[in-house]
């Protein structure tokens, strides 16, 4: 098993976000390094004036997968961006902007939340992924 | 009820997956090595995830039981 886990957040919806963030706490508890690449709807839920807002749910979960996501947040679960920073303060979890991102939707890094740690190109985050799964979120 | 001797209490109740898991590796980070870790939990996949995270970091499973509803997992530092 690699020692290495690598997300390819491109959905900006909270239920994806959410499930994003628990792989990473996970991941992080287990000593692995994380690295996170923001693309296209994920990164735009990235922006600082953004990030705390609700961004929906993926079109499958409907009014029932609605109501049960609303029900879990209202016992408190925690939310997928402190779940991100629990997991960043463990462990080795570095968040990253793709770069044609940031262009296609006319982003600045300092319009992001402080919680992305760069800006980088595919092939750096290829470097970076150092053999280990690629999963696409 | 055990008599061991738990150095400290994560008290991880209410808390939803990988939360009671997040904690126990916050806390354990700052203990000394051999140290007892108790922690409380009511997320159910925290049964099989204790022994997992155990399996996998090298600290010890003491001992897992299981009191109305409450998990309750002492762990040994590694």
């Amino acid at each position: 098993m690699s020692d290495t886990l690598n997300l390819v957040l491109f959905s900006g919806t909270d239920d994806k976000l959410q499930a994003a963030a628990v792989l990473t706490a996970g991941a992080a508890a287990l000593g692995k390094r994380v690295n996170i690449f923001l693309q296209y709807w994920a990164l735009d839920s990235f922006r600082a004036d953004r990030i705390d807002l609700d961004h929906g749910l993926a079109p499958e979960a409907g009014e029932a997968g609605r109501a049960a996501v609303d029900a879990l947040r209202a016992a408190g679960q925690a939310s997928w961006k402190y779940t991100l920073a629990q997991a960043k303060e463990l462990g080795d979890v570095d968040i990253q902007a793709c770069s044609l991102s940031m262009d296609i939707l006319h982003i600045e890094e300092s319009d992001l939340d402080p919680i992305v740690d760069g800006v980088e190109g595919v092939t750096a985050f290829y470097l970076n992924a150092d053999d280990g799964e690629i999963v696409f979120i | 009820m055990s008599t061991l001797q738990v150095a400290k209490t994560v008290d991880a109740k209410g808390l939803s997956c990988p939360m009671p898991i997040v904690k126990t590796a916050q806390a354990i980070k700052e203990m000394p090595s051999g140290a007892l870790l108790e922690v409380l939990a009511t997320d159910a996949g925290s049964q099989k995830d204790f022994v997992a995270w155990a399996k996998s970091t090298g600290n010890e499973l003491v001992e897992q039981t299981t009191d109305a509803g409450v998990f309750r997992f002492i762990l040994r530092k590694k």
